[in-house]
């Protein structure tokens, strides 16, 4: 092969570079592993990991996860082509995304979607960014302290690099104090409006009149949201939203550590040049055979790269295919019982909680399948208490605060156990 | 047969049909959200599909038939590093150990999983001669943005608040210059010289205060390695500048030379390319991003770090760029990377970029003749033709990548690079045979032929596709995107 390429030796073929830029000495990298080394390897490394039963959440939930996904994924055709940039070879994973995108329509009432996005918080950072580039001249953004703070804090670090001004909506009685938002639009000079349902302590708000209020000022109404709860939950488009954004890992996606989700961002038809990302619509072939293909690539960074609105140039297509799958075996009835499950369980175990008189619920408002509870021992040391006996009691938000999820995948006895033991603190 | 199927789920739905299994509701009787107030509950029922598992098992085979990747055949698509993913990789990310951790549980509890961040962000510092990493960014795009803001951060905390402008060269990926724009920065082009390599007598007159620093891939789009690349490092820290590295291309030097020992300060990399994770069809990928010594603080947060008695811990570091994910990247890719760096070993890891490159010049110098090289010489892990030799045929760039369609391979990258009008851009990997590609150049041969003598099949290619040439404009003029649009609703 050398010969062919006109070389001497594996040395020509790096010729050209200086000498004092080669690399000369070993890699200071553990020798190569054989399968059975690695297996053993990461075996170890595992076991250092402790299995807990899930009550946490905060925008990451434990969900049944149906046995058909995995191995539809791990299809080769599938896991290894790259973005279908030739149609014509491509067609399984451009017709699974038309097919993500409908059902991400259905769930959240939007006209149109985009074929995914990295995670829910740089999907709703996307949807911050599509209000300022909407509004043109308008550069401050109105966030909700009912936010989760992971979703807050990318939405803050993208707005302080583009010069976007993140005020914060107040908080009253754990939920959107409507009364603050409403003055904080009063200037003209708000491009979009981003609250969360349910908001960050699982409480499901009531935004009755946001909508109109927004529109009067002609800011942009965005919805982050749970699409799992939305089988249940009025959907943003009801609500009267422009844009709805947000994570879709509770739609059965393994919590992984925190990675590889989806996220996913829809908006009205009105909107739809103003969507960054890839986006999928469908066609004919010169035979008129139906097909579908990448479209609308004239918005973004392929022709007006220096003026672009986003960066985004893949999606999170795998992952969009775990959903569509995953909304394909459920199908409405399926979503709307893992709804009633977590429900169900949620209820049940913030009332034996309050029943101990250890705890007690911080908000009165109705909420989904989270809540934020008050703990009498400190959050801390009830953390410690359950995780001793193989529960993850949720997530602390004050020193005498927890926020705890139930799903559908928590058992009655589970929730007992957990109550038992703090009510022996 | 099989390739002519032609549903969507949506028309395999019958009333009442199910394809999950859940437990029991024993909470039903007390608890239901039905007791929600009725202005917080949805008024119209979702359309979804309703069909069994069976159902949807054949229906995603189905359309799995009718896709191409990497396990289907040779996957020349320069730039994109469409190597071979090893299987192992993907056993081990689905170990229960490691899928069923909560990010937020307690750092005892997830040790293993932070010493697999902390060890991979080691390698990959070891590997590019740089002195930290993050994991957090999600994508090629995501790390080059990442970059940038921590190229504006380092600025803006020494209070040099004049550097709003970043330089580009003409021949850079599309993303740079969209990563800029995002990041708030001004773009500033600078030229090619006849073989492609950064022109650093047009570079010199753009050196100021006003620049934040330069974005470079290396080797460059083209697959030439940019060899002033110590003359442009010198004169860009000369000016106060930053040298960042769009890593996209680092196979090519994998084991052979580092960017950090070139005189980078940031890059990112693409775990999906260089590191064999698998594309997925557009994602999930992760972009780690590296920085040189004094620049650590400012990776985005969360951090992973160990302390002194080996125990690892998150942390935030208020001199951070910021937050760019939700939590610690995708921690499953992350696994993959990690698996396939110990797989290949410090021996292993040095053969990459040679083998890569070798591969990339045989092919080249096997094709010459038939297909146009603007550019001589011994290139990396790509190359670029400007079309056919022969350039009376009519044949364009567009209907050699249909052909090869015909023939069961996936086209090169074509029109990219900008700089020549019928750009085909091949990246053969090391991970392919000899015997592959020498398939692959007898192919490449026969459509040159073809274009000759008989260049109507080639216009009209593909032929044995599942579809054929679509009509893109009235896609775009009449977007539909829902199954409902598709039926006339909404």
């Amino acid at each position: 092969m050398l010969e062919v390429a006109g070389l001497k030796s594996m040395d020509d073929l790096y010729g050209e570079i200086p000498q004092q830029l080669l690399f000369d000495r070993e890699f200071a990298l553990p020798e190569a592993m054989s399968e059975v080394e690695v297996r053993r390897f990461f075996e170890t490394l595992g076991n250092k990991n402790a299995k807990l039963a899930c009550f946490a959440g905060a925008g990451v939930e434990d969900h049944y996860s149906p046995s058909v996904i995995a191995p539809i994924l791990s299809r080769g055709e599938f896991l290894t082509a790259y973005t279908p940039y030739q149609p014509e070879i491509s067609q399984g994973t451009l017709q699974y995304i038309f097919e993500y995108q409908s059902m991400i329509c259905e769930l959240t009432g939007m006209d149109v979607t985009n074929a995914s996005m990295y995670d829910g918080t740089t999907a709703t950072a996307e949807a911050m960014m599509m209000c300022v580039a909407i509004a043109k001249k308008r550069n401050k953004v109105l966030v909700s302290a009912t936010m989760n703070p992971r979703v807050k804090q990318v939405v803050e670090t993208y707005a302080k690099y583009q010069g976007v001004v993140i005020e914060t909506i107040a908080e009253k009685d754990g939920v959107t104090d409507l009364a603050d938002l409403e003055s904080k639009l009063t200037g003209d000079d708000v491009a979009g409006v981003i609250l969360a349902q349910p908001n960050y302590y699982g409480i499901v708000e009531d935004y009755t009149g946001v909508a109109d209020m927004c529109h009067a000022k002609k800011a942009m109404f965005v919805m982050n949201c749970k699409p799992s709860a939305l089988a249940v939950l009025k959907t943003p488009a009801e609500w009267g939203a422009d844009i709805a954004c947000g994570d879709a890992q509770s739609l059965g996606i393994p919590m992984c550590y925190g990675g590889p989700y989806v996220g996913f961002l829809a908006c009205t038809n009105a909107n739809i040049r103003k969507l960054p990302g890839r986006i999928v619509g469908a066609t004919t072939d010169v035979d008129g055979k139906r097909a579908f293909v990448l479209t609308l690539q004239a918005r973004e960074q392929h022709i007006r790269r220096e003026k672009a609105n986003s960066n985004i140039c893949s999606n999170q297509s795998l992952m969009a295919l775990y959903v569509t799958i995953y909304m394909s075996v459920m199908g409405q009835k399926g979503l709307k019982e893992v709804c009633e499950l977590s429900y169900g369980g949620a209820h049940y175990l913030a009332d034996r909680l309050v029943a101990t008189g250890k705890c007690s619920m911080v908000y009165d408002k109705p909420f989904f399948n989270e809540f934020a509870v008050r703990t009498a021992a400190p959050a801390a040391k009830v953390l410690d208490a359950l995780c001793a006996n193989g529960i993850l009691g949720g997530v602390r938000i004050a020193d005498d605060m927890l926020l705890v999820c139930v799903t559908e995948q928590r058992t009655k006895e589970e929730m007992d156990k957990f109550v038992e033991i703090v009510n022996n603190i | 047969m099989i390739r002519n199927y032609d549903k969507l789920i949506f028309e395999l739905s019958k009333e009442g049909r199910t394809g999950y299994s859940l437990p029991k509701n024993v909470f039903k009787e007390n608890y239901c959200p039905c007791q929600l107030p009725g202005n917080l509950k949805r008024e119209s029922k979702p359309l979804l599909p309703e069909v069994t598992e069976f159902d949807v098992v054949r229906h995603y085979t189905n359309l799995s038939n009718k896709n191409f990747g990497v396990d289907t055949g040779f996957y020349p698509l320069g730039s994109c590093t469409m190597k071979y993913n090893p299987r192992l990789n993907e056993e081990i990310s689905a170990l229960p150990s490691f899928a069923a951790l909560h990010p937020e549980a307690p750092v005892e509890a997830t040790q293993g999983a932070l010493e697999v961040y902390y060890n991979l962000a080691a390698s990959l510092a070891e590997i590019s001669g740089l002195a930290a990493f993050t994991l957090n960014p999600y994508a090629g795009a995501h790390g080059e943005l990442t970059g940038l803001m921590i190229m504006r951060s380092y600025h803006e905390q020494r209070g040099d608040t004049k550097r709003t402008k970043v330089i580009v060269p003409d021949s850079a990926h599309g993303t740079n210059p969209a990563s800029a724009a995002v990041c708030g920065l001004e773009i500033v082009e600078v030229k090619s010289t006849a073989n492609g390599t950064v022109d650093v007598e047009d570079l010199k007159p753009l050196l100021d205060d006003t620049i934040a620093g330069i974005m470079m891939t290396n080797p460059n789009t083209l697959g030439i390695f940019e060899t002033e690349i110590p003359e442009i490092a010198r004169l860009v820290h000369e000016c106060g500048g930053l040298l960042y590295y769009d890593g996209a291309n680092l196979n090519a030097v994998l084991g052979k030379c580092r960017p950090g020992d070139m005189g980078f300060d940031i890059m990112h990399i693409n775990l999906h390319k260089t590191f064999s994770t698998p594309h997925g069809g557009g994602g999930p990928g992760d972009g780690p991003v590296g920085v040189r010594a004094g620049l650590e603080a400012l990776l985005p947060n969360p951090q992973v770090k160990k302390d002194a008695g080996g125990k690892f811990y998150i942390d935030a570091d208020e001199k951070s760029a910021g937050y760019v994910s939700n939590f610690l990247g995708n921690f499953g890719v992350l696994l993959r990377a990690y698996t396939y760096i110990l797989t290949l070993g410090r021996e292993n890891v040095k053969m990459v970029g040679p083998l890569a490159v070798l591969n990339a010049n045989y092919v080249k110098e096997s094709l010459k003749n038939e297909y146009y090289l603007p550019i001589e010489g011994v290139c990396k892990h790509e190359f670029v033709f400007d079309g056919l030799a022969d350039k009376s045929t009519g044949v364009t760039t567009l209907d050699i990548a249909k052909r090869l369609l015909d023939y069961g391979y996936h086209a090169p990258t074509i029109y990219f690079p900008l700089l020549f009008h019928q750009s085909i851009m091949i990246e053969p990997t090391e991970t392919e045979s000899k015997e592959t590609l020498d398939e692959f150049i007898a192919v490449m041969k026969k459509v040159a032929t073809e274009a000759i003598e008989n260049p109507d099949v080639v216009k009209n290619a593909p032929h044995s596709t599942p579809v054929r040439r679509l009509d893109e404009t009235t896609a775009a003029r009449s977007p539909k995107t829902t199954y409902r649009q598709l039926k006339g609703e909404r």
